[in-house]
């Protein structure tokens, strides 16, 4: 789960990392109470979860409340990248004297922490890599090891942060990094980490990602599922328990397993169609998941047909066919179905199907993947 | 032969009493494992449908003489299951726990490789192994693995996903051709085991004539698998790669499979795979066809 800017600032802040002063606001009024009380000059900021928001026109500076009505009007609805700005954050203007960068992942090729440090932020670090990949400290920490004050010392020296910097920038290293860890990140990131004229570090922006598996966990994290931007189709598929993830094409999938659904897809653009979705039903398989399924996919007005690929392993294929009469049976679906059974008893589940008296406009079933992906994309063209 | 489990291996299954471990317990035992014991903290003593449960890893493994260790416990309890089965002497832990939060697992992974060197974890977030005939760890269903013929050629399969490791299983049945074993390291960011290490044990293991890969998008382990395959794989194989539309940015439910930074593209996986003397199919049953080529070649 990726969290918007202000939700990173305000999940540093349960860390202690500095951050500035200021508010969200989902109105104009709102906005300008909040440079109030963040006092003046402010940065109007536009919650958008894309980069480029500087660029667009979703970064403002305001002097007074006037400014904040004018800038907080223009932003809050304003589409960034096809994202619609619904809130602002709006904080109390930082003098920058020096831009730097930190985060931290998991490197899972190296199966240990990544600390990526540079003196070199406030631009994007995919540019710092590929134009000047030495100003980047790549150092990797066991997470058994941790990172504590001496060793993020150490880091700052070496990735050439100004001494007037390295404690600040050490100091808040180790708070990130218990962030990162205690808070169960997939990345926490800061850029520009801003060295102050008057000395401070602090935190300007806030990139952070949650690991859901760690959800039961962390019931502080309930606020930020609430502002989670997933489409209507995403949304009914959470409700739903199932794997699924919007696409713009025409074919709908249900598939059961994550990599067998990913593999439904290809094979679905390799015979020249397009998936309208990515939606595992998981290893069961059965009744009540098949209608949840349908009924997402059946919602997506786009949709021309449905491919239903079904490996049964442990799920046996009469189990899955009937499933899918009893699903059939209580959705009224506006796609016609191709399906492909296959896997432990596979036979009995297309004689099922066979038998169901589902007229073959409504419903056919082939033998093979690449069959019934080019029969699902021949009829949805 | 096989790699890692076979006839011999005892196994104990931590979670025996809760309802997943009875269900697939049973069917490894039915299978013909040698399941001797389940562990459950505060039912030592009881029994399911005869197999003894003992209240710690430590007591079955005194009783039983187990060196292998199926963990099937909620995502909250598995990263100390694993731990307990390593520090009592366990040394082939099988995980199929999904929804383990990745920091445990990234504390979990190192713990081990520090103060349990020997031990290996197969998974998290993973089908398990089966050698055909003989030992069956896990949730694969042991009907649709051939079981290896004794003149050969067999087969070794290595995947990262579930459902496609067992339609690599049912291509090569369908085709009539044996596997000596085959290993799904799972879908999640730190698999205990990894392709290179179960590549490295089928080109040592003599019953092994030829290997099939199973990759999805994300990270890079099929990259650096590529790079082990060219310097060390003589045995030939036939992959897949799976994830070629998955657009950026989004986990295609596997908390490993996601393309981030232009990064862990099936694109980039397959061209080096390519690059190493790999035939890659487009779709699983191409994998399967060119492994069929490629045996045929052998016979």
């Amino acid at each position: 789960m990726d969290l918007f800017e202000y939700q990173g600032k305000q999940y540093f802040a349960r860390y202690d990392i500095p951050v500035s002063k200021g508010d969200v606001a989902v109105t104009v009024d709102q906005a300008v109470a909040a440079a109030d009380a963040a006092g003046y000059p402010v940065v109007v900021k536009a919650q958008v979860q894309v980069g480029g928001r500087g660029k667009a026109g979703g970064i403002k500076l305001a002097n007074n409340a006037d400014e904040v009505r004018t800038h907080a009007g223009n932003i809050l609805g304003m589409d960034i990248k096809g994202h619609v700005v619904k809130r602002v954050w709006v904080e109390n203007a930082s003098d920058i004297a020096e831009e730097y960068y930190a985060s931290f992942t998991l490197d899972r090729g190296a199966k240990k922490h990544l600390l990526m440090l540079s003196k070199e932020g406030g631009v994007e670090i995919e540019e710092v890599a590929a134009t000047n990949p030495a100003a980047i400290l790549m150092l990797h920490i066991d997470p058994v090891d941790g990172l504590f004050a001496a060793g993020a010392m150490k880091a700052a020296v070496d990735a050439k942060i100004p001494e007037k910097a390295q404690q600040g920038v050490a100091d808040i290293l180790v708070k990130l990094y218990r962030c990162f860890v205690e808070g169960d990140c997939d990345l926490a990131e800061i850029n520009p980490l801003i060295l102050k004229p008057t000395g401070e570090v602090h935190a300007l922006d806030a990139k952070v990602s949650l690991d859901a598996n760690a959800d039961f966990r962390h019931p502080e994290w309930e606020e930020f599922k609430a502002t989670e931007e997933l489409d209507a189709r995403e949304k009914l598929a959470r409700e739903k328990g199932l794997q699924y993830i919007g696409l713009e094409g025409t074919v709908g999938i249900i598939a059961n397993g994550a990599g067998l659904a990913m593999s439904t897809l290809d094979v679905v653009n390799q015979v020249g169609g397009t998936a309208a979705n990515f939606l595992d039903i998981g290893g069961g398989a059965n009744a009540d998941l098949m209608a949840s399924a349908l009924e997402v996919i059946n919602s997506d007005k786009a949709v021309k047909s449905i491919f239903i690929n079904i490996f049964g392993g442990i799920t046996r294929g009469e189990e899955v066919a009937k499933g899918i009469v009893e699903a059939l049976g209580r959705v009224d679906l506006r796609a016609p179905i191709v399906i492909r059974l296959d896997g432990t008893n596979a036979e009995e589940g297309r004689s099922i199907l066979a038998n169901a008296g589902i007229p073959e406009s409504k419903l056919t079933s082939k033998p093979t993947m690449l069959e019934a992906a080019e029969a699902a994309v021949a009829l949805a063209k | 032969m096989a790699i890692f489990v076979d006839q011999n291996t005892k196994v104990i299954v931590q979670g025996l009493t809760g309802g997943q471990g009875k269900y697939h317990g049973l069917r490894n035992k039915a299978y013909g494992t040698q399941v001797v014991a389940g562990v459950t903290p505060g039912k030592g003593g009881t029994d399911v449908e005869g197999i003894p449960v003992y209240n710690s890893v430590a007591e079955a493994v005194a009783a039983t003489g187990a060196t292998a260790s199926f963990v099937t416990v909620p995502p909250k309890a598995a990263s100390a299951a694993i731990l307990e089965a390593a520090a009592a002497g366990i040394s082939f832990i099988v995980c199929i726990t999904e929804g383990i939060p990745a920091q445990d697992e990234a504390r979990t992974y190192n713990t081990l490789v520090r103060d349990f060197p020997k031990v290996r974890l197969l998974g998290p977030n993973c089908p398990g192994i089966i050698s055909p005939g003989k030992c069956n760890i896990g949730i694969t269903a042991g009907e649709i693995a051939e079981l290896p013929s004794a003149s050969g050629p067999n087969v070794g399969i290595v995947s990262r996903s579930g459902t496609l490791t067992y339609q690599a299983l049912y291509e090569l049945k369908q085709r009539g051709i044996g596997v000596s074993t085959c290993v799904g390291i799972g879908g999640d960011p730190v698999p205990g085991t990894s392709f290179i290490d179960c590549l490295r044990e089928f080109q040592n293991d003599p019953e092994t004539h030829a290997i099939i890969m199973i990759g999805e998008i994300g990270g890079s382990a099929e990259e650096e698998a590529a790079e082990f395959i060219k310097a060390n794989v003589t045995k030939p194989m036939s992959a897949y790669i799976a994830g070629v539309t998955a657009p950026a940015g989004k986990k295609m439910g596997h908390a490993g499979a996601i393309v981030s930074g232009g990064k862990g593209t099936a694109q980039g996986k397959m061209d080096a795979l390519r690059d190493a003397g790999v035939k890659v199919g487009q779709n699983p049953t191409e994998a399967g066809s060119l492994m069929a080529e490629i045996v045929a070649g052998l016979r």
